[in-house]
């Protein structure tokens, strides 16, 4: 058992980290696609990672794609990354980022408009003035949906969870009052630990649905990560005060794109009930 | 990323589990919390088992996967737990085998590992406990022996040790020497005159910890582990032991007990309250994650040579508040049940209230998580 990251994985998220931060940037981002950009991630195989290399694909596995979309969580990449992920393979230019795919997910179809290509029954979907300003949405009556992005989207929360921890230990070092960095305060470390334990047990948990695909533990590792991306991003705008209810920091962003991403895959509730009811199984 | 295990450990937990089902059977019945000297001659007879079978140096010895798998069986069976060997299997033992001479390990070692002797730890004092490093407890040199005088306090299983490992200061604390300097790590024989041991009633109900008083207390300098002064390098080494692998068998049996609370909830009706199930199935996600944490951990111990890391605390912190939340979760499934001291899950939940201060308080591991891993400034 070597649970840690080998060096090929460890080579594969340091490479997809630079090639978003180079390209990508937050502050100019809007809530339209932007194709050029999609394409590049296409390129770099991305979408295609999980498919057959006979298929154009890579032919790496789920914790892998799970590493890529922990760094698209990071840099809050906008767009449907999971569907079209997900979708590679089934539909045509999906795969190289020529096509933008879409898909129905539980009583939400995020990128409607701006999609080339949506999966399942949009049927009466109705606009919603989206909470996150990055990630336009429609509301469909009554359709089912497809779950099958619970661990993807577990993966991107995760990486914003990672990602608004740092941002306040950033900010807790380099801001000063009473004479002192705030991170001196207690009152601070304590809430950036509680944020490092928070990601990290939603990392463990990630990683391991990866790696085993087991259903139930998807279904935890959606759970903690959600609640490690909204609890660290509002602890992070606690941490930046005044500064992190602006709209000049990037933290209100994180949170409300993590309240998005609750709702998409599988919600708290369908997964507590699930793992609820696995524990009532024999032993 | 694999969780798989190797062929060697496969066969390590095959034979492990074989064994533990041929031993486990003719075990006889537990002692009562309450009786500390039942409670040794249990543990330490499975401990002798233990070491007949190959079994004693696992928490040395064996790989940190090993040990993994060692305390993963181990509870799955429900085998005993180290119990009152607990200081000299996991934290003196691992201490003395890295920090002593070959002399200091081969008069302690064997005896913990046969079960034939049991130490205490003797760190705290009634001023001295987050702020372990401002203990008071002096040594002084005379001839070779150090007379020992001060107090020591909730020292677990104190009345049915052998040994303590003792901090003591040899150097009183000045402007030339500060508190980190001076203290030494010494090990005391508990049937030393001058030593009164006062039991303490935990609020469980049990006296497992105790008061200590010291003397006048004749140490041979001999027994001193590390050099005179440097007690503080070697004690950061026991602690490290401490917070490293000790919760592992822990975390298998807090999974046991939330399926045995589920099934209670059902038997008993609470089931159809559906904020109880959220709560359960919220707490299904929390052990899960905090078993796979603890494979990161010792994963990454595994690579880095074998000692725990501060991931360590990050553990510690998570699991000592869930495990607090699944016997309050116990409590809703019992109803006034939950207030008969005659069901085991009362006197687990008045005792899980002890984990988020021993070993560290929850403050102070976010103190450490804060300072040492995330690098933020030292408070004052
Ligand atoms: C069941 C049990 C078994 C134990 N067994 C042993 C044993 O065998 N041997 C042994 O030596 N010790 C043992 N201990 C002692 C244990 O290590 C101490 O209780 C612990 O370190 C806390 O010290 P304290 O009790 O003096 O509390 P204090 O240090 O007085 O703390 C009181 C409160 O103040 C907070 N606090 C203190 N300092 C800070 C700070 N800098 N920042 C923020 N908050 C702070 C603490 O978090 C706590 O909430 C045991 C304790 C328990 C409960």
């Amino acid at each position: 058992m070597d649970f840690q990251l080998d060096d090929d994985q460890q080579a594969l998220k340091a490479g997809m980290r630079r090639l978003l931060e180079g390209r990508f940037s937050l502050r100019d981002a809007t809530d339209r696609i932007d194709r050029a950009l999609w394409r590049e991630l296409g390129d770099a195989g991305f979408f295609s990672l999980a498919l057959p290399e006979a298929e154009g694909g890579v032919g790496l596995g789920l914790p892998e794609a799970v590493l890529v979309f922990e760094e698209a969580g990071r840099v809050l990449l906008p767009g449907p990354a999971v569907a079209t992920f997900l979708a590679a393979g089934d539909v045509p230019g999906a795969a190289t980022g020529e096509a933008v795919v879409t898909a129905v997910d539980g009583a939400l179809v995020p990128w409607l408009e701006e999609a080339d290509v949506v999966q399942g029954d949009t049927s009466g979907a109705v606009p919603l003035r989206s909470v996150d300003p990055l990630t336009p949405l429609h509301r469909v009556p009554d359709a089912g949906g497809l779950d099958r992005g619970a661990l993807l989207y577990a993966a991107e929360q995760l990486g914003s969870a990672a990602h608004t921890c740092e941002t306040a230990v950033q900010y807790a070092r380099q801001r000063e009052q009473f004479g002192r960095p705030i991170g001196a305060f207690q009152a601070v470390k304590h809430l950036c630990a509680q944020m490092l334990v928070r990601a990290e047990l939603a990392r463990g948990a990630v990683y391991a649905a990866a790696v085993t695909g087991d259903r139930l533990e998807v279904s935890a590792a959606k759970l903690l990560a959600d609640d490690a991306a909204v609890r660290n991003a509002r602890d992070c705008l606690q941490v930046h005060g005044g500064m992190g209810f602006t709209w000049e920091s990037e933290v209100h962003l994180h949170l409300k794109r993590a309240w998005v991403r609750a709702e998409l895959g599988r919600s708290a509730r369908a997964a507590e009930e699930e793992l609820a009811e696995a524990l009532t199984e024999a032993p | 990323m694999d969780l798989t295990y190797t062929d060697e450990e496969e066969a390590f937990r095959a034979g492990l589990r074989d064994w533990l089902s041929l031993v486990l059977p003719e075990l006889p019945a537990k002692p009562s919390p309450q009786d500390w000297p039942g409670r040794r001659a249990y543990d330490t007879a499975w401990q002798r088992l233990l070491y007949d079978a190959g079994y004693g140096e696992v928490h040395w010895d064996a790989s940190p996967t090993q040990r993994l798998i060692f305390l993963e069986e181990t509870e799955k069976a429900g085998a005993p737990y180290v119990g009152a060997n607990f200081v000299g299997l996991l934290h003196a033992g691992p201490t003395i085998a890295s920090e002593g001479t070959p002399e200091q390990r081969d008069r302690w070692l064997p005896p913990v590992l046969r079960g034939d002797e049991v130490w205490c730890q003797g760190f705290s004092e009634p001023d001295a406990g987050s702020d372990l490093a401002s203990l008071r407890t002096r040594a002084w040199r005379d001839g070779d022996h150090y007379v020992v005088s001060g107090s020591k306090i909730w020292t677990s299983h104190a009345e049915v040790a052998d040994w303590c490992e003792l901090l003591v200061r040899t150097t009183p604390v000045s402007e030339s020497v500060p508190k980190h300097r001076g203290i030494t790590w010494l090990a005391m024989p508990m049937d030393a005159p001058g030593i009164t041991v006062r039991p303490l009633r935990t609020l469980a109900g049990s006296t497992e910890f105790a008061e200590m008083f010291l003397d006048d207390v004749r140490v041979p300098v001999a027994n001193r582990v590390g050099e005179e002064n440097d007690g503080w390098r070697v004690t950061m080494v026991t602690l490290s032991y401490e917070r490293g692998t000790a919760f592992v068998g822990e975390v298998v049996a807090c999974r046991r007990v939330l399926g045995e609370l589920a099934r209670e909830a059902r038997d008993n009706g609470r089931w159809d309250d559906p904020a109880l199930r959220r709560r359960l199935g919220r707490l299904n996600a929390e052990f899960s994650a905090l078993w796979r944490l603890t494979q990161w951990n010792v994963s990454e111990a595994q690579r880095t040579g074998g000692v725990p890391g501060v991931g360590g605390s990050v553990f510690k912190l998570r699991y000592s508040h869930a495990r607090q939340e699944l016997y309050d979760a116990a409590a809703e499934v019992l109803g006034t049940g939950a207030l008969d001291l005659a069901h085991e899950w009362t006197l687990d939940r008045l005792s899980s209230l002890s984990y988020t201060i021993a070993a560290g308080t929850s403050q102070i591991q976010q103190n450490i998580v804060a300072e040492r891993i995330l690098g933020l400034p030292k408070g004052r």
